[in-house]
């Protein structure tokens, strides 16, 4: 039987990567990759909690996430493909119109 | 399973405005696009069915759906005022749009449906309902942003909400997992009763008050989540910022205060510090950076971080009490919140309007010599930064002085001094827009100067924010009283 602490601790490494991967990496959709691993951090989080505590809500929970994360990254790619047209780069650096 | 018919009931607003919201995504491609104006008033007309509804649930406190929703005079409070300032952003957009020569249906069908989103914010009692209220208003908003698709900083301004909107998600909904595995349910009153039993010396408790804290600071655009906030402003089409700067800022509020006060309630010791940093941060950093603006939008954006702190206040002194000391302290953030939207929008709704040679002037210079050119709309403008500026007898010096005494009568008096420290600079960078109107000459050819565009949808705007600020200043112990009704309870 894999121990909770387990599952803990793979979400927590899934969310580090993802937090770091919105800090660090510049590319519009690497980032947007990145999100969707912060909500599946949550995910496994969410689940594994549920079966030790037998609580089915966190099942319930982690199926809504990702609805939502379809939802979003739906709206990402289609403001990429906007700005993309729009000829401004998909690189976030280079989006300095608006100083930050 | 299966819910009562009586669940449904007291959703009753939520289902009309998402009704209408798709209602208007229905028509829109079949209506000519002359007619669009139909689907503003349609919009209207369901605001006001809501209206009536809610105001007749301002008593009591009624669960729905197994406790994932709750309607009590917390919810009904902010519904009425988030009703109040989309219906202005609606009249609003009709004038500004037409300015624009944006002619989009769907615009009013995202308004209603960012609308919906902040509903289920507000009168969510569970972690679940509450995320998935702030991801529906979150994406309506995203695609709001960017509606301006012929100009890049629209988009920019959409692509940037977007990133950091997604990547604050992604940060609360951990904290939200987490909160799941100490109190195995997401139900608020549960995790309530986990932390009443548990104790607040847990260590996975204080990282998901961190995590929760950040998601919310970002959609209420506090420091040092407020990097988005500029940008987004100044890029959007103004009738969009403006009812981010209000309705969705009044929104993350009241799920803020619902989460941290019903849910993490057990645990106020351990954030009202958190926030007596995050509020000095806020204060300090709005009111400083606001003054070297040159766009008057950015400088609007970083005022409404500014008053982000300001009502943070409340919350801090609130936190560190509990009974009487709470409730004022939250009914005076309740306020405060209710009074800055009027002014905002008012000073939004302006900035809109006021265009030269087919473009909006958003730069300070080019409101140099209004007050020749158009002496009632500086004259409004006046009425809108004084009271942001928060001097008598305006309704944003109320909104100030019910926090500072709130702050005063809870043992935090440095705090209101340093706080009534950041008023009088912010009264510089307000008062200096003042001078520009009134005192500095415009240059340039008449043709280049700025005018105000005039339509009888903006009249009634401009009209309601006036009243709003100036009736509110001289008359607040109804909405006082309306507001000490609603406040939570800290247990």
């Amino acid at each position: 039987m894999i121990p909770l602490s387990a599952y803990v601790a793979v979400s927590a490494v899934l969310f580090a990567t993802g937090l770091l991967g919105v800090l660090i990496r510049r590319n519009f959709i690497i980032v947007l990759m990145s999100v969707e691993i912060m909500l599946n951090a949550a995910t496994i989080n969410l689940v594994a909690f549920s079966h030790y505590l037998e609580a089915m809500q966190g099942q319930i929970v982690a199926l809504f996430i990702i609805a939502i994360a379809a939802g979003e990254a739906a709206i990402g790619l289609a403001i990429i493909i906007v700005v993309f047209r729009g000829k401004i780069s998909t690189n976030v650096d280079e989006m300095n119109l608006l100083k930050w | 399973m299966t819910f009562p018919l009586q669940d449904l009931l007291t959703i009753l607003p939520e289902l009309i405005v998402i009704g209408t919201a798709c209602l208007i995504l229905a028509l829109d491609p079949i209506l000519e696009a002359t007619k669009k104006d139909v689907l503003a008033w349609l919009t209207l007309g369901a605001l006001a069915m809501c209206i009536g509804l809610t105001s007749s649930q301002m008593t009591g406190r009624v669960s729905a759906f197994s406790g994932m929703v709750v309607i009590d005079a917390y919810a009904a409070f902010w519904k009425l005022l988030l009703y109040i300032v989309t219906g202005l952003t609606v009249l609003l957009s009709l004038a500004y749009l037409k300015a624009e020569r944006l002619s989009i249906g769907e615009y009013y069908g995202f308004i209603l449906l960012a609308l919906a989103g902040m509903m289920v914010m507000v009168s969510g009692a569970d972690l679940l309902t509450i995320y998935l209220g702030t991801e529906l208003m979150s994406l309506s908003l995203y695609v709001m942003a960017g509606l301006k698709r012929t100009e890049a900083r629209s988009l920019e301004a959409s692509a940037k909400y977007f990133v950091l909107g997604a990547f604050s998600s992604g940060v609360l909904l951990y904290g939200i997992s987490l909160l799941f595995g100490l109190a195995g349910s997401t139900g608020l009153s549960a995790i309530a009763a986990a932390i009443t039993a548990h104790g607040t010396g847990d260590p996975l408790l204080s990282l998901a008050l961190v995590l929760l804290a950040v998601g919310f600071g970002f959609k209420m655009a506090v420091v040092p989540f407020h990097m988005w906030t500029p940008d987004v402003y100044q890029g959007a089409p103004t009738s969009v910022t403006a009812f981010m700067a209000v309705a969705s800022k009044a929104a993350s509020f009241g799920a803020f205060l619902r989460v941290f006060v019903e849910g993490l309630g057990a645990a106020s010791a351990d954030w009202s510090v958190l926030f007596t940093v995050v509020c000095l941060a806020t204060l300090a950093l709005g009111n400083l950076v606001a003054i070297v603006q040159t766009n008057i939008k950015r400088m609007l954006a970083y005022s409404s971080i500014a008053h982000a702190g300001y009502a943070l206040i409340g919350v801090v002194v609130a936190g560190g009490h509990s009974g009487e000391g709470a409730s004022t302290g939250f009914a005076s953030v309740l306020l405060y919140i209710a009074i800055y939207s009027f002014m905002t929008l008012g000073a939004f709704a302006l900035v809109g309007m006021l265009r030269k040679e087919g473009q909006e002037s958003d730069q300070i210079e080019d409101y140099a010599g209004l007050a020749k050119r158009e002496p009632l709309a500086a004259f409004f403008m006046l009425v809108f930064l004084v009271s942001l500026a928060g001097i008598p007898p305006t309704a944003g010096f109320i909104g100030k002085f019910y926090i500072f005494m709130a702050a005063v009568n809870g043992g935090m008096t440095w705090l209101a001094i340093v706080a009534v420290i950041f008023a009088a600079i912010s009264a510089f960078y307000y008062l200096r827009i003042v001078m520009v109107m009134y005192m500095r000459e415009a240059e340039g050819s008449i043709a280049t100067h700025s005018r105000l565009e005039t339509s009888p949808a903006l009249s009634l705007v401009l009209a309601c924010a006036l009243a709003g600020v100036v009736l509110l200043g001289l008359f607040p112990n109804g909405l006082w009283s309306l507001a000490s009704q609603a406040a939570p309870l800290l247990k």
